[in-house]
């Protein structure tokens, strides 16, 4: 029986925790001996011209050996790096003329120990003059005030044209609705770190905590005007990145930069104060939703006009809303899709990517105008949805905005989650307490997703993989995939076992290091598995055949009669006992590696259908989440238990979503939510058990038939909570509310749908 | 996330720590659990030179019955008195409100005597004790004083607590069995309430009648929901009576509730925490 399928328990985890894994922070290496520590100066202005700025109290104080503003740094200011936006819109190093959010960056301070670095940094005497600050979309679109007065405009990019004005011609019912897709902070355990030291042969070796240490390296090269040849980054463990990991931080290659300036290692560790203004955010979109058909149900034309806050420098904001486009249709097959998208630049910390990235936004959005449609028309949203559904297809479907769906089956995820969930019942107890006028209603939300996942993100949609089979019969596997929770170490040592027949626990995996392993596209966009992994398939594979072909030799038979028996992990001649010659044997007499490369012929679009159950106190308006029952297709199924912990971290963040978080700024640009005190991200006690119903449609673009899953649950359950919480007080007249749907602002709809009926 | 430079002076008894107190003035803060003070150190909201640490100061954990009072020492942790039999029954408001401050490892650390001398308007445990009425035992350079409670919380961070005392125990009346109900209103549920209503009956008349009413996060400081108690006490319904529990409060405005909000949820709360006290 294959290993693959089957439930191996993570390998990863005695050693998280026991002794707790090597974070950037943690490292002992003798490279980073004597470090200077360094501790950022950042603007507490959200928008202000940079009057003038004194170190010179800071330099003489305890342990400081230097402080750098902006007129002590000669690098290149960091050039936005997308082709859309405008080229003006660079950043530099530290802010010398203008600040251009909360956080953004002044000076450093060096210190010997880290604590004097904190009480250097308040002797740094910043002289801002405010200016008024672009908080929303709509002050960024108005160009009122410009956040880059060079580049004219606050316009980063642009997505589509405007829907004509007979788009909706025809229908009989249209409803429209403004929807917030908020502003959230990614909030990993482990916040940003960094370390680097120069070494006698000229090269420069650079630890931090990223999801991709190959294109770490590039960016870091690129922006330093480093040949990449002498740069060596390391990725040691990392605690969690949700996307806001992806790529460098112009800290990480100042922690470089100071190291070479002062002759020493320099080290850096960010507090979560600081992380959370410094980070990048996610989301951040203002939608405008509208969708009109026949009272009969059926959907003829869908509309999303999406207005993304990129923040203050270009990451990948301006790309976001591309995939929100690129996902406009959904699971859906209505006849008219429109969908523009415009990215603006604001005085806010910068956005990129968060579990998710863009996708969310699209499934959000159809998700909540199916519903409202649902509501106008008086229609079970159960059967709108499986009215407007595509039908199944094994064969490659193109939509309206260009994307190539793979495989799906949406009707049959939906018709599973409704069973599974108990949906007649659900909606029989919910007409008994509205009949009641309980206090406490029931809520019942629904979404129907398909998402993109491995992608190409611009390092192609493929992954390079390694494997080695030791002397001893261990194995080592190079992945350029960089695993921060995952269980990479667990399901790529499962792929390798299957082909090799090398035990799971004789089988180290290796990531994170460009000397090791010099090409990677890292982890992001749920491509690990269908590309890494797929790739350690085929490293694996390509191994036995060399193997094969070297005790063929050896045994002087033709390779073709040779077989491979796993349980041995030996060739032997077939019908011919006691002949063999195992991987470990071959091994001794010269190293057995290969290094190979999968390259995915495309994308694929996994898929699901979320049920959840919400209970509202209408008194009060908070929302109790009851029950979360989810199908999520994601192809087969290479460590279940694997599947299952993304399952479940993504349907808590979207849970969290739909119900808690929301980065807030004042009308200043002040940040509201800047400790873990204010930012109330979501823990246990605010959510059930979930309930997961197993669906698995092969995709045909890699051989293990393996769509992505990191995202899937975010993606099903934002909405899927979102629409439960509106239909709770549906019957009070409410029709739309805003995420976070805070209880504030549950009891204001209530109150006023309550209001308005009375009039 | 690192406090600014402070001395740390280890008292061994109150009158060391007193006398720390006499010798460094408005510069010393004692410190207890310290789950509320390093916090605001850590983010350099508070930068005290002197921290007077009492955590080591033998006999300031206990709960026990004096006359028709319960006395709860200083030091003694949430987590002590969530658990502790004493507590459960005679004051049993107490040891549940305990069991909802924070998170495990708060309520490992944090004291009563520091919740209460932190004057935090949106405390649990000063909401629960304003309600019972009783006293907070405070000892100075002139030796110890009693200050009843609902004279102890003066205003935003504010007591009756003098720059040289240390409080060494509350005072509460024994409730036994009669009705209490301690409703606190979060989004989360490690968080601090945005607001929370405690309601206590009394057996001897003590605070206000029939039931002692107090709220947290209505006013600078914990308050006692006045007119609800006198409504309470001339005859008036639970419902009646709830209906008054905003009157004469100042709710802040923050982005969990605004002052309409909060004023809304201190009526529903009082409501829903008499009914439970008056079934109980």
């Amino acid at each position: 029986m294959s290993i693959l399928g089957t439930r191996v328990v993570r390998t990863e985890d005695a050693l998280f925790l026991t002794r707790g894994a090597t974070y950037t922070d943690d490292l002992v290496d003798d490279r980073l001996t004597g470090a200077l520590h360094a501790t950022f100066v950042r603007s507490q202005v959200a928008h202000g011209r940079v009057l003038a700025v004194d170190a010179s109290a800071a330099r003489e104080a305890d342990g400081v050996v230097a402080v750098y503003t902006a007129e002590d740094v000669d690098l290149v200011p960091i050039p936005p790096g997308r082709p859309m936006v405008p080229p003006a819109m660079t950043r530099p190093w530290f802010a010398g003329d203008t600040v251009r959010f909360v956080g953004d960056l002044i000076a450093v301070v060096l210190t010997e120990e880290r604590y004097q670095g904190e009480d250097a940094a308040e002797l740094v005497s910043v002289d801002i003059e405010p200016l008024p600050a672009v908080v929303t979309t709509a002050d960024a679109l108005a160009d009122e005030v410009l956040v880059f007065p060079e580049a004219g405009t606050n316009l980063m990019a642009a997505f589509g044209e405007p829907a004509p004005a007979d788009f909706f011609d025809g229908c009989e019912v249209v409803v429209r609705q403004a929807v917030v897709n908020q502003r959230v902070a990614p909030v990993p355990l482990e916040t940003r770190a960094a370390a680097a030291a120069w070494g006698e042969d000229g090269r420069v070796t650079i630890f931090c905590s990223n999801q991709g240490a190959q294109q770490a390296k590039a960016q870091i090269a690129g922006w330093l005007g480093l040949d990449p040849a002498v740069v060596h980054l390391v990725t040691p463990d990392v605690g969690g990145g949700f996307g806001a990991k992806i790529g460098a931080d112009p800290e990480f290659a100042l922690v470089a930069w100071l190291a070479r300036q002062t002759g020493r290692p320099v080290t850096w560790v960010e507090s979560r104060s600081e992380n959370l203004v410094g980070m990048l955010h996610g989301r951040g979109q203002d939608q405008v939703v509208a969708i009109g058909g026949r009272r009969d149900g059926t959907v003829q034309a869908y509309s999303l006009v999406v207005d993304q806050d990129c923040g203050a420098y270009p990451r990948l904001g301006p790309v976001l809303p591309r995939l929100t486009v690129l996902m406009a249709p959904a699971v859906y097959a209505f006849p008219k899709v429109h969908a523009q998208a415009r990215a603006v630049a604001t005085n806010t910390t910068p956005i990129g990517a968060y579990r998710g990235a863009g996708r969310p936004e699209a499934t959000a959005a159809v998700e909540r105008a199916v519903d409202l449609f649902a509501a106008e028309i008086g229609m079970d949203p159960a059967e709108v949805r499986r009215k407007n559904l595509l039908p199944a297809f094994s064969e490659p479907h193109t939509t309206a905005t260009g994307a190539v769906y793979d495989s799906g089956d949406y009707a049959a995820a939906l018709d599973k989650v409704l069973a599974a969930g108990g949906y007649g019942e659900l909606r029989a107890e919910q007409a008994r307490r509205r009949e009641r006028g309980d206090v406490r209603q029931l809520g019942i939300g629904l979404s129907v997703y398909v998402e993109i996942t491995g992608a190409d993100n611009g390092l192609g949609a493929g992954e390079s993989a390694g494997m080695e089979v030791h002397p001893d019969g261990t194995a080592t596997v190079l992945t350029g995939t960089s695993p921060h929770g995952q269980g990479h170490a667990t399901a790529w040592a499962m792929i390798a076992s299957e082909q090799t027949g090398i035990p799971v626990d004789r089988i180290t995996v290796v990531h994170g290091d460009t000397d090791l392993i010099p090409r990677g596209a890292g982890t992001m966009g749920s491509r690990s598995l269908q590309q890494g992994g797929v790739a350690v398939h085929r490293a694996a594979t390509e191994l036995v055949e060399l193997a094969r072909q070297r005790a063929a030799e050896q045994l002087e038979a033709d390779p073709a009669d040779l077989e491979f028996d796993l349980g041995s992990a030996a060739l032997g001649v077939r019908g011919t006992p006691g002949t063999g010659v195992t991987l470990a044997q071959l091994a001794e007499q010269e190293p057995l590696l290969v290094r190979t490369r999968f390259d995915a012929g495309g994308p694929t679009f996994p898929f699901g259908a979320h049920l959840v159950v919400v209970e509202v106190d209408t008194e009060s308006g908070k929302a109790e989440v009851l029950r979360v029952v989810t199908v999520d297709d994601a192809g087969t199924i290479v460590n279940p238990l694997l599947a299952e912990g993304q399952r479940h971290g993504g349907i808590a963040q979207g849970v969290a979503q739909a119900l808690l978080e929301e980065v807030r700024y004042d009308a200043d640009g002040n940040p509201q939510t800047s400790t873990l005190a204010d930012y109330p991200f979501v823990s246990a006690t605010e959510l059930p058990s979930f309930e997961l119903v197993d669906m698995a449609t092969p995709t045909p673009m890699n051989p293990l038939g393996a769509k992505g899953i990191g995202e899937s649950g975010t993606i099903g359950s934002t909405p899927a909570v979102h629409n439960a919480v509106i239909d709770a007080v549906a019957h009070l007249g409410v029709r739309h509310i805003d995420m976070p749907t805070t209880p504030m602002k549950v009891w204001r709809a209530v109150q006023q749908a309550q209001q308005e009926g009375t009039h | 996330m690192i406090p600014g430079p402070f001395e740390l002076v280890r008292a061994t008894s109150v009158d060391e720590a007193v006398a720390a107190l006499v010798e460094h003035g408005d510069d010393a803060k004692i410190l207890a659990g310290g789950h509320s003070l390093l916090p605001l150190m850590k983010l350099r909201l508070a930068m005290p030179g002197v921290l007077v640490d009492i955590g080591g100061i033998p006999g300031m954990s206990y709960v026990r019955v004096e006359g028709d009072e319960v006395a709860i020492g200083a030091g003694t942790r949430h987590h002590e008195l969530e658990k502790d039999a004493v507590a459960a029954a005679e004051v049993p408001i107490l040891p549940c409100t305990a069991g909802q401050v924070g998170d495990p490892q708060v309520r490992h650390r944090g004291t009563i005597g520091g919740t209460v001398a932190h004057g935090d308007p949106a405390s649990d445990l000063p909401t629960a004790l304003l309600a019972l009425g009783g006293d907070v035992v405070v000892q100075g350079p002139d030796g110890r004083r009693t200050v009843p409670l609902t004279e102890f919380f003066l205003g935003f961070f504010e007591t009756a607590l003098a720059e040289d005392e240390v409080i060494v125990e509350i005072r509460v009346p024994r409730t036994g069995s009669a009705g209490w109900a301690y409703e606190k209103f979060t989004r989360r549920a490690n968080d601090w309430p945005i607001v929370a209503v405690a309601a206590v009956g009394h057996r001897t008349g003590g605070v206000g009648g029939p039931y002692g009413v107090a709220l947290a996060n209505m006013a600078g400081s914990v308050v006692r929901a006045t007119a609800t108690e006198e409504a309470l006490a001339r005859g008036a319904s639970i419902a009646e009576a709830a209906a008054l529990a905003d009157e004469g409060t100042n709710p802040s405005a923050d982005m969990h509730a605004d002052q309409e909000y909060r004023r809304h949820l201190a009526r529903l709360l009082t409501r829903r925490a008499l009914e439970r006290a008056a079934a109980a």
